[in-house]
This record gives structure tokens, C-alpha cells and sequence, in this order.
């Protein structure tokens, strides 16, 4: 278990093996979202209160789970970065962050395109919309934090900080809806017990989830290979691939 | 695992527990401003405060919404099943406003313990069910709970 831990901060192997996931990854998901887009908007039957209106819970819910769980994988890379030093980890943690800005906008601006036909507002202050918002400030946060330090190590250090205490913030965003009265509706797919949405309008969303995590993956993997080549550009293993490439 | 590391892991815990205490202490003491609205029971409590802008939710009574013949005014009332309150507005509704179903109304108590209301929202609930399926429901008597109506 550790010598694959030790793998994982060598460059040149990360960079082979991501190389090949990417490979099979890219097309995978291209499918997986293809079939699911058009699953769930053409051929689901309407809700029977929003009518068409619902289908945005194609992106909107997968593109917020994924956020969530993004955090997680940025925390977690940050928590690393901090106890083993690993470059690596650092290089995930900074590749986790304008992903996770950028579906976090998307779960934003899909929900209040949603929320005016729906409620009859674009934007209301309640617990979900709002922890929302301070996930999508975390992210830029991180991302300017990073940008503010000319000394890599330093801004890895100050970041991973930010990102695990921005954790607790995550909890919250799920489980706002329960704890207190908000205009968001609680969630509808329920991992105890019988989900609220009916099975045909479930398995396109499960699809659209899974095929949005892939798409996370991809991103986060290509951040890395691409961040990985621009720190390691003077050593042996960068210039035989560039060599490789060239010839 | 290397002490120094070890050091460092306890530096990450720490980290985690004391912000998740501090934001947990903050929104306990906040909880109350948290919520977005009152439900019907706090408002005839008089936990709501009068003449300030308050929200309101809950269910929409059945058979309460009366529209007036020469203007956009609604009357109707929402409840949580244990106080319902009075709610007057005037403007257009929301499309999924409907009696059954939830409602947050913002505006202010008048004397009467009548809202006022300069906004109303539809609350959509986690049901997501096509409509055929939903006129199958009715005609069993069932709801999508299962539980006979």
C-alpha cells in the first residue's frame, strides 16, 4: 500500500498512468453524459407540478453533488500536502479548485433559472443557497490564495489550511435543508429508505451523477498533467517526452 | 509513521474539530435567524415580532384562496397543521402556488395578526413523479407515500 502511496508522488509515473486512465476515461464519459442528457430531457415523462421545467435537475443536482465531493478531494489532497509534504498533493489540491468553483456556478445559475418559474425568484437567502455561496467564495478562495504567494510550498501550506477548515462548511450545505426552514426542498434521492422521485426520472439522474464525477476525474487529471509538465519542465523525463513528441 | 508527520496529522485534526466547533457554536446561537420563515405555530406563539418584515410558510389550507373580482388581491391561509395564519396579498402568483401545497409569504403582521404580504413563493417539495403516475395515485386513493388519503 505504501510503495503505490510512493507512486503516486513520482511525476513521470502519475504522469504514464493518468495518461492512460484519461485514454478510456474521456470517451467513457463523453457517452455517459450523451446518453444521459438526452435520456433525462427527451425521452422522461414530465413532472407532474413543474411540468418541463424539472429536467434542469439534470445538471443542477449532479453538477452540486460533485462540488461537494470535489471539496472533499481538495481537502483531502490539502491534508496530505500538509503532513507529507508531497508535491503531488499540492498539485491536486490547486487542480481541485476552479473545477469545483466552476460546477458550483453551474449548480448557482441552474438553480435560479429553476428557482423563477418554480418559487417565483431568482435568489433567496436561505441556509442552502447561502452555504452554496460560501462553497463557490471557498473555491476562488483557494484560488487566490494561491496566486497571492510567489513560494509554492507557502501558498500549498496556506491553502491546504483554508480548504480543511472550509470543510465543516460542507456538512452544512447538506444537511441545511433538514435542520432548518429553507425554501430549497429537501433532498429527493435518499440513501436510506425509498427515494422521492419516481424509478423513470431516477435512473437518467444517476447516470448524469456518475457520468459528472468521470467528468470531474477527466478535469482534474488533465489540471494535474498539465501543472505537472509546467513544474517539471527542466528535468530529464519532461524533455525525452517533449523529444518523444517532437520527433 | 515519522514523528514530525505524526505532529503534522494532529495539526490537521485539530484544525478540522476547532472550526467545525467554532461554525457549529455560531450557527447553534444563530439558529434561529437561520430559518427562513416562521411556521404558523411561532407566529401564534408570538414568537414572530409585529410591524417588522417577517416570512411566513407553510401549506396552503384547501379552500382558503379567495381571489377578489376587481383586483390582483388574495386571501388565503397557511398552516402546519397545528395554527394557520392569514395571509393577504396582492400581486401574481407564482405558477405552482396552488392550495396543498407549501408557500412562503414575506411581509409584515398587521394588529389583526394578518400578513400582510409584498411577496409570496411557491415551496416545490422533493415529489418528482410523472403526471400518469400521479393520476394512478388517485385513482387507488393512495398518495406516493403510500398512505391512504
Amino acid at each position: 500500500m505504501w510503495t503505490f502511496f510512493h507512486k503516486l508522488g513520482s511525476p513521470p509515473w502519475l504522469y504514464g498512468i493518468s495518461g492512460t486512465i484519461l485514454r478510456y476515461l474521456v470517451p467513457l464519459t463523453l457517452i455517459g453524459l450523451a446518453v444521459g442528457v438526452t435520456w433525462g430531457l427527451l425521452f422522461t415523462a414530465p413532472d407532474f407540478r413543474q411540468g418541463n421545467s424539472y429536467r434542469i435537475i439534470y445538471i443542477h443536482v449532479p453538477a452540486a453533488v460533485v462540488a461537494l465531493a470535489g471539496y472533499y478531494v481538495m481537502a483531502t489532497a490539502g491534508a496530505v500536502s500538509l503532513i507529507w509534504k508531497m508535491k503531488m498533493a499540492d498539485i491536486a489540491m490547486k487542480a481541485c479548485a476552479p473545477i469545483g468553483a466552476a460546477l458550483t456556478f453551474v449548480a448557482l445559475v441552474t438553480g435560479a433559472v429553476w428557482g423563477k418559474p418554480t418559487w417565483g425568484t431568482w435568489w433567496v437567502w436561505d441556509a442552502r443557497i447561502t452555504s452554496m455561496l460560501i462553497l463557490l467564495f471557498l473555491y476562488l478562495g483557494v484560488i487566490a490564495l494561491y496566486e497571492a504567494y510567489d513560494n509554492k510550498e507557502a501558498a500549498a501550506k496556506a491553502c491546504a489550511v483554508l480548504s480543511l477548515v472550509g470543510t465543516v462548511n460542507i456538512p452544512i450545505i447538506y444537511k441545511s435543508v433538514d435542520w432548518w426552514y429553507s425554501l430549497h426542498q429537501p433532498a429527493s434521492i435518499k440513501f436510506t429508505g425509498e427515494s422521492t422521485i419516481h424509478a423513470s426520472m431516477l435512473y437518467p439522474l444517476l447516470l448524469m451523477i456518475i457520468s459528472f464525477y468521470a467528468l470531474f476525474t477527466c478535469a482534474l487529471l488533465m489540471n494535474m498533467r498539465g501543472e505537472m509538465l509546467a513544474r517539471e519542465r527542466r528535468t530529464k523525463w519532461v524533455r525525452k517526452l517533449a523529444e518523444d513528441k517532437a520527433r | 509513521m515519522h514523528p514530525v508527520r505524526k505532529q503534522r496529522l494532529y495539526l490537521v485534526l485539530f484544525i478540522i474539530v476547532f472550526s467545525s466547533a467554532a461554525v457549529g457554536l455560531v450557527t447553534y446561537a444563530m439558529r434561529g435567524n437561520i430559518n427562513l420563515f416562521y411556521a404558523p405555530a411561532e407566529v401564534a406563539e408570538g414568537k414572530a415580532p409585529a410591524g417588522q418584515p417577517i416570512r411566513v410558510g407553510g401549506m396552503v389550507v384547501e379552500g382558503s384562496v379567495k381571489r377578489a373580482d376587481d383586483s390582483l388581491e388574495t386571501r388565503f391561509e397557511v398552516t402546519d397543521y397545528k395554527a394557520s395564519v392569514a395571509v393577504v396579498y396582492v400581486g401574481i402568483l407564482p405558477d405552482l402556488f396552488d392550495e396543498g401545497q407549501g408557500a412562503v409569504a414575506s411581509g409584515k403582521l398587521d394588529s389583526n395578526g394578518v400578513l400582510q404580504a409584498s411577496e409570496v413563493l411557491a415551496k416545490h417539495d422533493e415529489n418528482y413523479m410523472p403526471p400518469e403516475i400521479m393520476d394512478a395515485l388517485e385513482q387507488s386513493g393512495y398518495d406516493h407515500k403510500g398512505v391512504k388519503q
